[in-house]
């Protein structure tokens, strides 16, 4: 059955790429129709990484209360998932900015947030690899987490929102009734399904590894005390 | 000499006071942790009382370095003044140092558990920036509207004020809440 479903994915996203850049039509209203094709990828892909920023907030919200490892190891594979994913928007994003806007990076209002968004990821990995003792480690990087979640709405709704700033990203256009053709729709979410669970199949395998890491580590700490 | 704009002076001032009001904001728990003193801090003191005085300690940091480095900054680079904008830009500084010093009061107490020893500091400026970075881009553009309304956009200092209120609010809430989770933990 897995690997029935591992195969299934693999072929699903083939037929994404494919129904990509053959099935459905250049786009109206973009500078190049037929680029506006890199939607079906950035959109879905930014998708995921928001939905992988808010399960790494659960987990470490969910290990604050429980103080079991296994949600901070779970929290970390979340947050890994979502820079990755976050880096493939960011990347995908600056080459559409590049068609659409004249150059890869603008600054435009969205822009400056994905770079601190960025940053605010870089940051926990590098306050995770500076605490050696497992649980200190799982709590700091917990409250880091939840501190960082907490002032991240200012910047994704907050200033770009506030009058007076002008962004040229589009927004609303996925979930409006007339935003998108049957064939655009049918390709567009299932690019999401797909990335979603590539996503979650990436984060099954980090979180085992993790466990079995643990374990063996555990392990090779008590034969050697012993020899 | 060609004088420069008022968004760039806007920008260098809050450049300044960060980097003169961090060296010493990045000390808080540090020190405790170093001399030893912060395990007696978690038999003596309630985590919200500890988290309280190290924050109005902060606070009055932040508002020494302000004191010193915002005056002398429009000595060196002076803009025109009168008392409105001297009001608004008064209001600007004390809600961005308020930010500034709960912020980096609960990064702090994150850094002190760290096993970095020398590296900490730098650490802490990692750590520390990309969560003040909402509140900077704020203060800065509310600074440029209190010192040059005639260029700002509308309503451009009232809504920067109000989003530095609102997340100062915001982030000292969350740091009293989580501060005691993470720290009694260590």
């Amino acid at each position: 059955m897995k690997t029935f479903l591992k195969a299934l994915l693999g072929v699903w996203m083939v037929l994404v790429i494919i129904g990509a850049f053959t099935f459905v039509p250049p786009a109206r209203g973009f500078q190049v129709p037929a680029l506006a094709r890199i939607m079906i990828f950035h959109v879905p892909q930014a998708m995921t990484a928001t939905l992988a920023s808010l399960l790494s907030g659960v987990f470490a919200l969910r290990y604050l209360m429980r103080r079991k490892i296994i949600e901070d190891m779970r929290a970390n594979a979340a947050a890994m998932i979502a820079l990755l994913f976050w880096v493939l928007t960011t990347v995908t994003g600056a080459v559409f900015a590049k068609v659409e806007w004249g150059a890869y990076w603008n600054w435009d209002p969205k822009q400056e947030c994905i770079f601190v968004l960025l940053l605010i990821y870089f940051a926990y990995f590098a306050l995770r690899s500076a605490i050696g003792d497992v649980h200190k480690r799982a709590a700091v990087c917990a409250g880091y987490t939840l501190f960082a979640a907490v002032s991240v709405p200012f910047l994704t709704y907050v200033l770009p929102n506030a009058p007076g700033i002008q962004t040229n990203h589009p927004s609303g256009v996925v979930f409006s009734m007339d935003g998108m053709d049957s064939k655009y729709k049918l390709v567009f979410w299932s690019a999401t399904i797909g990335f979603a669970a590539l996503a979650w199949w990436i984060y099954r395998l980090s979180v085992q590894i993790d466990v079995l890491t643990s374990a063996a580590m555990a392990r090779l700490r008590r034969t050697g005390a012993a020899g | 000499m060609k004088s420069v704009g008022a968004d760039v002076k806007a920008a260098l001032l809050w450049i300044v006071l960060l980097f003169s009001a961090m060296s010493g904001l990045s000390r808080t728990f540090v020190r405790e942790e170093e001399i030893g003193s912060a395990d007696i801090l978690r038999l003596l003191g309630t985590p919200t009382a500890v988290f309280a005085g190290k924050l109005v300690f902060n606070l009055g940091l932040m508002a020494l370095v302000e004191l010193v480095v915002a005056p002398l900054y429009f000595v060196v680079l002076p803009v025109p003044m009168s008392a409105g904008r001297l009001l608004a830009l008064s209001g600007v500084l004390v809600l961005g140092g308020i930010g500034m010093a709960s912020a980096s009061t609960f990064v702090a107490a994150l850094i002190s558990l760290s096993s970095g020893g020398e590296g900490r500091s730098a650490l802490f400026f990692v750590v520390a920036f990309p969560v003040l970075a909402p509140s900077m881009l704020a203060a800065v553009q509310a600074t440029f509207a209190a010192i040059a309304p005639e260029a700002a956009p509308m309503n451009a200092l009232h809504n920067g004020l109000v989003m530095l209120a609102s997340y100062d609010i915001v982030v000292t809430t969350a740091a009293f809440a989580l501060f005691g989770t993470v720290w009694s933990d260590a």
